[in-house]
Protein backbone atom coordinates (compact mmCIF):
# COMPACT_ATOMS: atom_id res chain seq x y z
CA UNK A 1 0.00 0.00 0.00
CA UNK A 2 2.75 2.31 0.87
CA UNK A 3 4.57 1.68 -2.37
CA UNK A 4 1.55 1.88 -4.55
CA UNK A 5 0.65 5.23 -2.31
CA UNK A 6 4.16 6.95 -3.02
CA UNK A 7 4.48 5.50 -6.80
CA UNK A 8 0.97 7.35 -7.48
CA UNK A 9 2.34 10.66 -5.53
CA UNK A 10 5.51 10.58 -7.54
CA UNK A 11 3.15 10.96 -10.80
CA UNK A 12 1.34 13.42 -9.10
CA UNK A 13 4.49 15.39 -7.94
CA UNK A 14 6.28 15.31 -11.91
CA UNK A 15 2.93 17.33 -12.45
CA UNK A 16 3.87 19.37 -9.80
CA UNK A 17 7.40 19.99 -11.14
CA UNK A 18 6.27 20.18 -14.88
CA UNK A 19 3.81 23.31 -13.68
CA UNK A 20 6.74 24.29 -11.41
CA UNK A 21 9.83 24.20 -14.12
CA UNK A 22 7.49 25.48 -17.53
CA UNK A 23 6.00 28.58 -15.15
CA UNK A 24 9.69 29.74 -14.28
CA UNK A 25 11.16 29.25 -18.15
CA UNK A 26 8.59 31.68 -18.92
CA UNK A 27 8.17 33.71 -16.25
CA UNK A 28 11.44 34.85 -15.76
CA UNK A 29 12.14 36.21 -19.52
CA UNK A 30 8.41 37.68 -19.22
CA UNK A 31 8.75 39.50 -15.90
CA UNK A 32 11.99 41.47 -17.20
CA UNK A 33 10.11 42.74 -19.81
CA UNK A 34 7.63 43.77 -17.89
CA UNK A 35 9.84 45.42 -15.78
CA UNK A 36 11.36 47.57 -18.47
CA UNK A 37 7.24 48.21 -19.11
CA UNK A 38 7.11 49.62 -15.39
CA UNK A 39 10.23 51.73 -15.64
CA UNK A 40 9.78 53.10 -19.10
CA UNK A 41 9.59 56.75 -19.69
CA UNK A 42 7.07 56.95 -21.67
CA UNK A 43 4.32 57.40 -19.27
CA UNK A 44 1.11 55.71 -20.78
CA UNK A 45 3.45 52.27 -20.79
CA UNK A 46 4.46 53.32 -17.44
CA UNK A 47 0.95 53.34 -16.04
CA UNK A 48 -0.65 50.77 -18.48
CA UNK A 49 2.06 48.46 -16.79
CA UNK A 50 1.48 49.35 -13.49
CA UNK A 51 -2.42 48.46 -13.58
CA UNK A 52 -1.69 45.55 -15.10
CA UNK A 53 0.47 44.48 -11.90
CA UNK A 54 -1.69 45.93 -9.52
CA UNK A 55 -4.47 43.87 -10.94
CA UNK A 56 -2.43 40.38 -11.51
CA UNK A 57 -0.88 41.24 -7.73
CA UNK A 58 -4.25 42.30 -5.95
CA UNK A 59 -6.44 39.55 -6.86
CA UNK A 60 -6.14 36.07 -6.19
CA UNK A 61 -3.90 33.39 -8.09
CA UNK A 62 -7.08 30.84 -7.71
CA UNK A 63 -9.39 33.16 -9.34
CA UNK A 64 -7.21 34.31 -12.36
CA UNK A 65 -6.68 30.44 -13.22
CA UNK A 66 -10.33 29.97 -13.25
CA UNK A 67 -11.23 33.32 -15.24
CA UNK A 68 -8.58 31.61 -17.85
CA UNK A 69 -9.76 28.56 -17.97
CA UNK A 70 -13.33 29.29 -18.11
CA UNK A 71 -13.99 33.02 -18.99
CA UNK A 72 -13.02 32.51 -23.05
CA UNK A 73 -15.37 29.39 -23.05
CA UNK A 74 -18.26 32.00 -21.42
CA UNK A 75 -17.96 35.20 -23.66
CA UNK A 76 -16.92 33.95 -26.87
CA UNK A 77 -17.76 30.11 -26.92
CA UNK A 78 -14.43 29.13 -27.15
CA UNK A 79 -13.81 26.78 -24.14
CA UNK A 80 -9.77 25.74 -23.27
CA UNK A 81 -8.99 22.53 -24.52
CA UNK A 82 -6.26 22.29 -22.92
CA UNK A 83 -6.48 22.26 -18.88
CA UNK A 84 -2.74 22.30 -18.82
CA UNK A 85 -2.18 25.31 -21.10
CA UNK A 86 -4.99 27.50 -19.08
CA UNK A 87 -3.19 26.92 -15.95
CA UNK A 88 0.11 27.72 -17.31
CA UNK A 89 -1.17 31.20 -18.74
CA UNK A 90 -2.30 31.80 -15.40
CA UNK A 91 0.52 31.06 -13.38
CA UNK A 92 3.57 32.67 -16.30
CA UNK A 93 1.31 35.56 -15.65
CA UNK A 94 0.83 35.96 -12.26
CA UNK A 95 4.28 34.93 -11.24
CA UNK A 96 5.48 37.72 -14.04
CA UNK A 97 3.94 40.49 -12.45
CA UNK A 98 5.57 39.51 -9.04
CA UNK A 99 8.98 38.99 -10.81
CA UNK A 100 8.76 42.25 -12.52
CA UNK A 101 8.30 43.72 -8.94
CA UNK A 102 11.23 42.55 -7.99
CA UNK A 103 13.15 43.32 -10.99
CA UNK A 104 12.69 46.58 -10.66
CA UNK A 105 12.99 46.89 -7.36
CA UNK A 106 16.74 45.28 -7.98
CA UNK A 107 17.75 48.00 -11.49
CA UNK A 108 16.06 50.94 -9.17
CA UNK A 109 18.31 49.89 -6.05
CA UNK A 110 21.67 49.97 -8.23
CA UNK A 111 23.32 53.66 -7.41
CA UNK A 112 23.24 56.15 -10.73
CA UNK A 113 26.87 56.77 -9.35
CA UNK A 114 27.62 53.08 -10.89
CA UNK A 115 26.58 54.07 -14.27
CA UNK A 116 28.01 57.11 -14.19
CA UNK A 117 31.56 55.75 -13.25
CA UNK A 118 30.85 52.90 -16.04
CA UNK A 119 30.74 56.18 -18.21
CA UNK A 120 33.39 58.49 -17.17
CA UNK A 121 35.57 55.72 -18.01
CA UNK A 122 34.61 55.26 -22.15
CA UNK A 123 32.25 52.23 -21.69
CA UNK A 124 29.73 51.39 -23.90
CA UNK A 125 25.75 50.99 -22.41
CA UNK A 126 25.63 47.13 -23.05
CA UNK A 127 29.65 47.04 -20.89
CA UNK A 128 28.06 48.73 -18.14
CA UNK A 129 25.25 46.57 -18.06
CA UNK A 130 26.97 43.64 -18.37
CA UNK A 131 30.30 43.80 -16.88
CA UNK A 132 29.12 46.30 -13.83
CA UNK A 133 25.61 46.37 -12.83
CA UNK A 134 24.29 43.17 -13.40
CA UNK A 135 25.65 40.57 -11.07
CA UNK A 136 24.70 43.50 -8.15
CA UNK A 137 21.40 43.45 -9.08
CA UNK A 138 21.33 39.61 -9.34
CA UNK A 139 22.64 39.70 -5.98
CA UNK A 140 20.00 42.23 -4.73
CA UNK A 141 17.38 40.08 -6.09
CA UNK A 142 18.43 36.63 -4.97
CA UNK A 143 16.76 36.78 -1.53
CA UNK A 144 12.97 38.14 -2.29
CA UNK A 145 13.61 35.60 -5.80
CA UNK A 146 13.98 32.68 -3.51
CA UNK A 147 10.98 33.50 -1.69
CA UNK A 148 8.94 34.13 -4.30
CA UNK A 149 10.04 30.82 -6.13
CA UNK A 150 9.52 28.92 -2.71
CA UNK A 151 5.67 30.25 -2.40
CA UNK A 152 5.33 28.74 -6.53
CA UNK A 153 6.23 25.50 -5.40
CA UNK A 154 3.37 25.23 -3.05
CA UNK A 155 1.10 27.69 -5.30
CA UNK A 156 1.18 24.59 -7.99
CA UNK A 157 -1.46 22.89 -5.40
CA UNK A 158 -4.02 25.56 -7.13
CA UNK A 159 -3.91 23.67 -10.36
CA UNK A 160 -6.48 20.76 -8.42
CA UNK A 161 -9.24 23.65 -8.33
CA UNK A 162 -9.29 23.11 -12.57
CA UNK A 163 -8.43 19.48 -12.25
CA UNK A 164 -5.12 19.09 -13.73
CA UNK A 165 -3.97 16.29 -11.36
CA UNK A 166 -0.71 17.56 -9.28
CA UNK A 167 0.50 16.17 -6.39
CA UNK A 168 -2.62 17.26 -3.37
CA UNK A 169 -4.96 16.25 -6.71
CA UNK A 170 -3.23 12.49 -6.57
CA UNK A 171 -3.32 12.36 -2.95
CA UNK A 172 -7.00 13.39 -2.82
CA UNK A 173 -8.26 10.59 -4.62
CA UNK A 174 -7.11 8.06 -1.93
CA UNK A 175 -9.31 10.26 -0.06
CA UNK A 176 -12.48 9.54 -1.72
CA UNK A 177 -11.62 5.93 -1.17
CA UNK A 178 -11.20 6.44 2.33
CA UNK A 179 -7.64 7.01 3.45
CA UNK A 180 -6.54 10.26 4.85
CA UNK A 181 -2.71 9.53 5.71
CA UNK A 182 -1.68 10.34 2.04
CA UNK A 183 -2.38 13.64 1.85
CA UNK A 184 -0.52 14.26 5.01
CA UNK A 185 2.62 12.73 3.13
CA UNK A 186 2.64 15.24 0.27
CA UNK A 187 3.84 17.35 3.31
CA UNK A 188 7.07 15.46 2.67
CA UNK A 189 7.29 15.54 -0.97
CA UNK A 190 6.82 19.69 -0.63
CA UNK A 191 9.40 19.96 1.98
CA UNK A 192 11.68 17.54 0.57
CA UNK A 193 11.10 19.91 -3.23
CA UNK A 194 12.09 23.40 -1.08
CA UNK A 195 14.55 21.97 1.09
CA UNK A 196 16.61 21.39 -2.25
CA UNK A 197 15.99 25.02 -3.69
CA UNK A 198 16.97 26.62 -0.05
CA UNK A 199 20.31 24.96 0.10
CA UNK A 200 20.85 25.70 -3.85
CA UNK A 201 19.95 29.64 -2.99
CA UNK A 202 21.85 29.26 -0.26
CA UNK A 203 24.76 27.95 -1.96
CA UNK A 204 24.12 31.37 -4.86
CA UNK A 205 23.68 33.95 -1.76
CA UNK A 206 27.02 32.52 -0.29
CA UNK A 207 28.97 32.59 -3.87
CA UNK A 208 27.86 36.37 -3.98
CA UNK A 209 28.94 36.94 -0.61
CA UNK A 210 32.38 37.95 -1.43
CA UNK A 211 31.70 41.90 -1.78
CA UNK A 212 29.23 43.61 0.15
CA UNK A 213 27.38 47.01 -1.50
CA UNK B 1 47.33 76.55 -27.34
CA UNK B 2 45.56 75.37 -23.93
CA UNK B 3 44.51 71.53 -24.02
CA UNK B 4 40.90 72.81 -22.75
CA UNK B 5 38.93 75.88 -24.27
CA UNK B 6 35.43 76.24 -21.90
CA UNK B 7 33.39 78.23 -24.21
CA UNK B 8 30.16 80.05 -23.54
CA UNK B 9 28.51 76.97 -21.51
CA UNK B 10 25.41 77.40 -20.07
CA UNK B 11 23.05 74.73 -18.71
CA UNK B 12 19.52 74.85 -17.02
CA UNK B 13 17.91 72.35 -14.61
CA UNK B 14 14.35 72.64 -15.63
CA UNK B 15 13.84 76.73 -15.48
CA UNK B 16 16.81 77.15 -12.64
CA UNK B 17 19.89 78.35 -15.03
CA UNK B 18 22.83 76.78 -13.16
CA UNK B 19 25.96 77.99 -15.66
CA UNK B 20 25.55 81.19 -16.78
CA UNK B 21 28.39 81.87 -19.51
CA UNK B 22 31.11 79.42 -18.28
CA UNK B 23 34.64 80.49 -20.77
CA UNK B 24 37.99 79.41 -19.04
CA UNK B 25 40.84 77.44 -20.88
CA UNK B 26 43.53 75.42 -19.25
CA UNK B 27 47.25 74.77 -20.20
CA UNK B 28 48.79 71.35 -20.65
CA UNK B 29 49.91 70.06 -17.42
CA UNK B 30 48.06 72.95 -15.82
CA UNK B 31 46.61 72.64 -12.25
CA UNK B 32 43.30 74.38 -12.00
CA UNK B 33 41.20 74.48 -8.73
CA UNK B 34 37.51 75.86 -8.47
CA UNK B 35 36.08 77.26 -5.59
CA UNK B 36 33.03 78.52 -4.26
CA UNK B 37 29.65 78.50 -2.02
CA UNK B 38 27.09 75.34 -2.80
CA UNK B 39 25.47 75.44 -5.36
CA UNK B 40 27.16 77.73 -7.32
CA UNK B 41 27.54 75.63 -10.18
CA UNK B 42 31.38 73.91 -9.65
CA UNK B 43 30.03 69.63 -10.13
CA UNK B 44 28.01 71.08 -12.88
CA UNK B 45 30.40 72.44 -14.97
CA UNK B 46 32.80 69.08 -14.11
CA UNK B 47 29.55 66.70 -15.41
CA UNK B 48 29.19 69.33 -18.35
CA UNK B 49 32.56 68.69 -19.35
CA UNK B 50 32.50 64.84 -18.76
CA UNK B 51 29.61 64.59 -20.86
CA UNK B 52 27.53 63.07 -17.92
CA UNK B 53 25.52 66.14 -18.74
CA UNK B 54 24.87 67.93 -21.69
CA UNK B 55 25.34 71.58 -21.78
CA UNK B 56 22.38 73.92 -23.63
CA UNK B 57 24.62 76.57 -25.25
CA UNK B 58 28.44 76.45 -25.60
CA UNK B 59 31.86 74.65 -26.79
CA UNK B 60 33.79 72.58 -25.25
CA UNK B 61 37.59 72.24 -27.34
CA UNK B 62 40.30 69.83 -26.41
CA UNK B 63 43.80 70.77 -28.20
CA UNK B 64 42.17 72.98 -30.53
CA UNK B 65 39.38 71.00 -31.77
CA UNK B 66 35.92 71.37 -31.10
CA UNK B 67 34.37 68.11 -29.33
CA UNK B 68 31.40 69.72 -28.11
CA UNK B 69 29.22 72.31 -29.71
CA UNK B 70 25.74 72.87 -28.51
CA UNK B 71 24.64 74.73 -31.77
CA UNK B 72 25.59 72.03 -34.14
CA UNK B 73 22.19 70.55 -35.66
CA UNK B 74 23.09 67.07 -35.53
CA UNK B 75 23.08 65.62 -32.37
CA UNK B 76 26.42 63.90 -30.98
CA UNK B 77 26.13 60.07 -30.96
CA UNK B 78 26.51 57.54 -28.04
CA UNK B 79 29.50 56.73 -29.99
CA UNK B 80 31.14 60.71 -30.22
CA UNK B 81 29.86 60.99 -26.37
CA UNK B 82 31.86 57.84 -25.49
CA UNK B 83 35.30 58.84 -27.52
CA UNK B 84 35.25 62.49 -25.97
CA UNK B 85 34.15 60.83 -22.39
CA UNK B 86 37.80 58.97 -22.80
CA UNK B 87 39.53 62.31 -22.99
CA UNK B 88 38.79 62.98 -19.56
CA UNK B 89 38.37 61.24 -16.14
CA UNK B 90 36.55 62.23 -13.14
CA UNK B 91 36.91 61.66 -9.88
CA UNK B 92 33.83 61.21 -7.95
CA UNK B 93 33.18 62.52 -4.36
CA UNK B 94 31.12 59.12 -3.22
CA UNK B 95 34.57 56.96 -5.19
CA UNK B 96 31.88 55.10 -6.47
CA UNK B 97 34.04 51.86 -7.10
CA UNK B 98 32.27 48.75 -8.64
CA UNK B 99 32.01 46.96 -5.29
CA UNK B 100 31.93 43.24 -6.71
CA UNK B 101 35.86 43.62 -8.23
CA UNK B 102 39.03 43.65 -6.20
CA UNK B 103 41.09 47.02 -6.60
CA UNK B 104 43.11 45.86 -9.31
CA UNK B 105 40.07 44.78 -11.82
CA UNK B 106 38.78 47.81 -10.48
CA UNK B 107 41.99 49.31 -12.06
CA UNK B 108 41.82 47.54 -15.01
CA UNK B 109 38.24 46.74 -15.88
CA UNK B 110 37.44 49.74 -18.09
CA UNK B 111 41.24 49.43 -20.31
CA UNK B 112 40.28 46.01 -20.55
CA UNK B 113 37.52 47.02 -22.17
CA UNK B 114 38.27 49.44 -24.26
CA UNK B 115 41.68 46.94 -25.36
CA UNK B 116 38.97 44.74 -27.14
CA UNK B 117 38.33 47.43 -30.14
CA UNK B 118 41.98 47.09 -30.73
CA UNK B 119 43.33 45.78 -34.09
CA UNK B 120 45.09 42.34 -33.53
CA UNK B 121 43.01 41.75 -29.65
CA UNK B 122 41.99 38.48 -30.79
CA UNK B 123 45.32 36.77 -31.47
CA UNK B 124 47.20 38.78 -28.77
CA UNK B 125 44.54 39.06 -25.83
CA UNK B 126 46.93 36.94 -23.52
CA UNK B 127 49.92 39.64 -23.64
CA UNK B 128 47.84 42.54 -23.60
CA UNK B 129 45.97 41.55 -20.73
CA UNK B 130 49.37 41.05 -18.98
CA UNK B 131 50.61 44.45 -20.05
CA UNK B 132 47.11 46.12 -19.03
CA UNK B 133 47.81 44.33 -15.56
CA UNK B 134 51.08 45.18 -15.31
CA UNK B 135 50.38 49.08 -15.76
CA UNK B 136 47.86 48.70 -13.74
CA UNK B 137 49.98 47.66 -10.46
CA UNK B 138 51.96 50.15 -11.25
CA UNK B 139 49.59 52.98 -11.03
CA UNK B 140 47.93 51.51 -8.08
CA UNK B 141 51.50 51.68 -6.87
CA UNK B 142 51.66 55.16 -7.37
CA UNK B 143 48.67 55.86 -5.29
CA UNK B 144 51.06 53.30 -2.67
CA UNK B 145 48.13 50.65 -2.44
CA UNK B 146 50.31 47.77 -3.88
CA UNK B 147 49.40 45.95 -0.89
CA UNK B 148 45.85 45.71 -1.39
CA UNK B 149 45.14 44.54 -4.80
CA UNK B 150 42.96 41.52 -4.13
CA UNK B 151 41.08 43.69 -2.11
CA UNK B 152 37.34 44.75 -2.29
CA UNK B 153 36.45 47.95 -1.80
CA UNK B 154 34.47 47.30 1.12
CA UNK B 155 37.72 46.37 3.02
CA UNK B 156 39.08 49.58 2.12
CA UNK B 157 39.26 52.65 3.81
CA UNK B 158 37.47 55.94 2.26
CA UNK B 159 40.77 57.70 1.50
CA UNK B 160 41.96 54.10 0.28
CA UNK B 161 38.76 53.79 -1.65
CA UNK B 162 39.43 57.30 -3.44
CA UNK B 163 42.55 56.45 -4.22
CA UNK B 164 41.78 53.34 -6.66
CA UNK B 165 39.27 55.64 -8.25
CA UNK B 166 42.17 58.15 -8.74
CA UNK B 167 43.95 54.80 -9.95
CA UNK B 168 40.98 53.67 -11.95
CA UNK B 169 40.72 57.32 -13.46
CA UNK B 170 44.27 57.53 -14.62
CA UNK B 171 44.26 53.91 -15.82
CA UNK B 172 42.85 55.34 -18.91
CA UNK B 173 45.39 57.72 -19.15
CA UNK B 174 42.54 60.86 -19.84
CA UNK B 175 43.65 64.21 -21.28
CA UNK B 176 42.34 66.10 -18.18
CA UNK B 177 41.62 64.75 -14.86
CA UNK B 178 39.17 66.32 -12.83
CA UNK B 179 37.68 65.72 -9.25
CA UNK B 180 34.69 66.60 -8.01
CA UNK B 181 35.41 67.63 -3.84
CA UNK B 182 37.49 64.21 -4.14
CA UNK B 183 37.94 64.59 0.16
CA UNK B 184 34.66 65.76 1.09
CA UNK B 185 33.13 61.92 2.24
CA UNK B 186 36.09 61.81 3.83
CA UNK B 187 36.32 61.70 7.59
CA UNK B 188 39.35 64.50 8.49
CA UNK B 189 42.15 62.52 9.36
CA UNK B 190 41.81 59.94 6.12
CA UNK B 191 42.08 63.61 4.03
CA UNK B 192 45.43 63.95 4.20
CA UNK B 193 46.61 61.19 1.91
CA UNK B 194 44.58 61.76 -1.20
CA UNK B 195 45.37 65.52 -0.78
CA UNK B 196 49.04 63.88 -0.93
CA UNK B 197 48.41 61.66 -4.05
CA UNK B 198 47.06 64.71 -5.98
CA UNK B 199 49.95 66.48 -4.79
CA UNK B 200 52.22 64.13 -6.25
CA UNK B 201 50.08 64.00 -9.35
CA UNK B 202 50.55 67.85 -9.69
CA UNK B 203 54.51 67.26 -9.76
CA UNK B 204 54.08 64.75 -11.96
CA UNK B 205 52.54 67.57 -14.81
CA UNK B 206 49.21 65.81 -15.28
CA UNK B 207 46.46 68.50 -16.15
CA UNK B 208 43.83 68.92 -13.79
CA UNK B 209 40.94 70.31 -12.99
CA UNK B 210 39.98 70.21 -8.80
CA UNK B 211 36.73 71.06 -7.13
CA UNK B 212 37.40 71.78 -3.69
CA UNK B 213 36.52 73.12 -0.11
CA UNK B 214 40.21 72.34 0.70
CA UNK B 215 41.84 76.51 0.70
CA UNK B 216 45.26 75.48 1.82
CA UNK B 217 45.34 72.36 -0.66
CA UNK B 218 43.86 74.62 -3.52
CA UNK B 219 46.22 77.57 -2.15
CA UNK B 220 49.28 75.00 -2.83
CA UNK B 221 48.76 73.29 -5.52
CA UNK B 222 47.08 75.07 -7.92
CA UNK B 223 48.55 77.51 -10.78
CA UNK B 224 45.38 78.97 -11.33
CA UNK B 225 42.06 79.22 -9.01
CA UNK B 226 38.93 80.16 -10.43
CA UNK B 227 36.04 81.19 -8.05
CA UNK B 228 32.41 80.64 -9.16
CA UNK B 229 29.67 82.12 -7.86
CA UNK B 230 25.98 82.00 -8.87
CA UNK B 231 26.52 79.76 -12.42
CA UNK B 232 29.72 82.59 -13.29
CA UNK B 233 33.34 82.58 -12.56
CA UNK B 234 33.55 85.73 -10.76
CA UNK B 235 37.55 85.68 -10.20
CA UNK B 236 39.95 83.95 -11.54
CA UNK B 237 43.67 84.12 -10.40
CA UNK B 238 47.52 82.99 -9.30
CA UNK B 239 46.33 81.34 -5.95
CA UNK B 240 48.72 83.79 -4.36
CA UNK B 241 46.57 86.94 -5.78
CA UNK B 242 43.29 85.27 -5.77
CA UNK B 243 43.53 84.19 -2.12
CA UNK B 244 45.58 86.71 -0.92
CA UNK B 245 44.08 90.03 -2.82
CA UNK B 246 40.49 89.18 -3.63
CA UNK B 247 39.08 91.74 -5.96
CA UNK B 248 35.39 90.86 -5.99
CA UNK B 249 33.30 91.47 -2.77
CA UNK B 250 31.67 88.11 -2.86
CA UNK B 251 34.91 86.04 -2.89
CA UNK B 252 36.21 87.82 0.01
CA UNK B 253 32.86 86.95 1.95
CA UNK B 254 33.34 83.77 0.53
CA UNK B 255 36.77 83.77 1.90
CA UNK B 256 35.73 85.02 5.35
CA UNK B 257 33.14 82.04 5.82
CA UNK B 258 35.17 79.18 4.75
CA UNK B 259 38.42 80.21 6.52
CA UNK B 260 36.84 80.90 9.73
CA UNK B 261 35.34 77.78 9.70
N1 LIG C 1 19.96 66.95 -11.20
C1 LIG C 1 19.58 68.18 -10.82
N2 LIG C 1 18.30 68.57 -10.98
C2 LIG C 1 17.90 69.81 -10.62
N3 LIG C 1 18.70 70.73 -10.07
C3 LIG C 1 19.98 70.41 -9.87
C4 LIG C 1 20.49 69.11 -10.23
N4 LIG C 1 21.80 69.08 -9.92
C5 LIG C 1 22.09 70.28 -9.40
N5 LIG C 1 21.02 71.09 -9.36
C6 LIG C 1 21.00 72.48 -8.88
O1 LIG C 1 21.98 73.18 -9.57
C7 LIG C 1 22.64 74.10 -8.71
C8 LIG C 1 24.13 73.88 -8.79
O2 LIG C 1 24.43 72.59 -8.29
P1 LIG C 1 25.89 72.02 -8.23
O3 LIG C 1 25.77 70.65 -7.70
O4 LIG C 1 26.55 72.20 -9.53
O5 LIG C 1 26.57 72.96 -7.14
P2 LIG C 1 27.98 72.84 -6.46
O6 LIG C 1 28.67 74.13 -6.71
O7 LIG C 1 28.67 71.59 -6.91
O8 LIG C 1 27.61 72.73 -4.93
P3 LIG C 1 28.29 71.90 -3.75
O9 LIG C 1 29.45 72.71 -3.28
O10 LIG C 1 27.24 71.82 -2.71
O11 LIG C 1 28.67 70.57 -4.29
C9 LIG C 1 22.06 73.88 -7.33
O12 LIG C 1 21.15 74.93 -7.09
C10 LIG C 1 21.36 72.57 -7.42
O13 LIG C 1 20.22 72.57 -6.61
MG1 LIG D 1 29.23 69.79 -5.94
Amino acid sequence: MFIRVTLSLLEGFSTTCLIFVLTLVMSLPLGLIISFGSMSRFTPLRWLTKVFVWIIRGTPLMLQIITVFYVPGLLFDTPVKSRMTALLIAFVINYAAYFSEIYRGGIESIPKGQYEAGQVLGMTKTQIFFKVVLLQIIKRILPPMSNEIITLVKDTSLARIIAVGELIRAAQDYVTIGYIWPLFYTGVFYLIFCGVLTLIFGYLEKKLDYYKG
Amino acid sequence: MPILEVQELEKCYGKTPVLKGINFSLNKGEVLSIIGSSGSGKTTLLRCINFLETAEKGRILVNGKTIFDADVEKPHTLEEKRQNQLMMGLVFQSFNLFPQYNVLENVSLAVKLLAKSRPGFKQNKKQIYAQIEEDARAIIDRVGLSDKLENYPCELSGGQQQRVAIARALALNPQILCFDEPTSALDPELTGEVLSVIRDLAKEHITMIIVTHEMSFAHDVSDRVIFMDDGIIAEEGAPDILFKAPKTERLRAFLSTVLSR
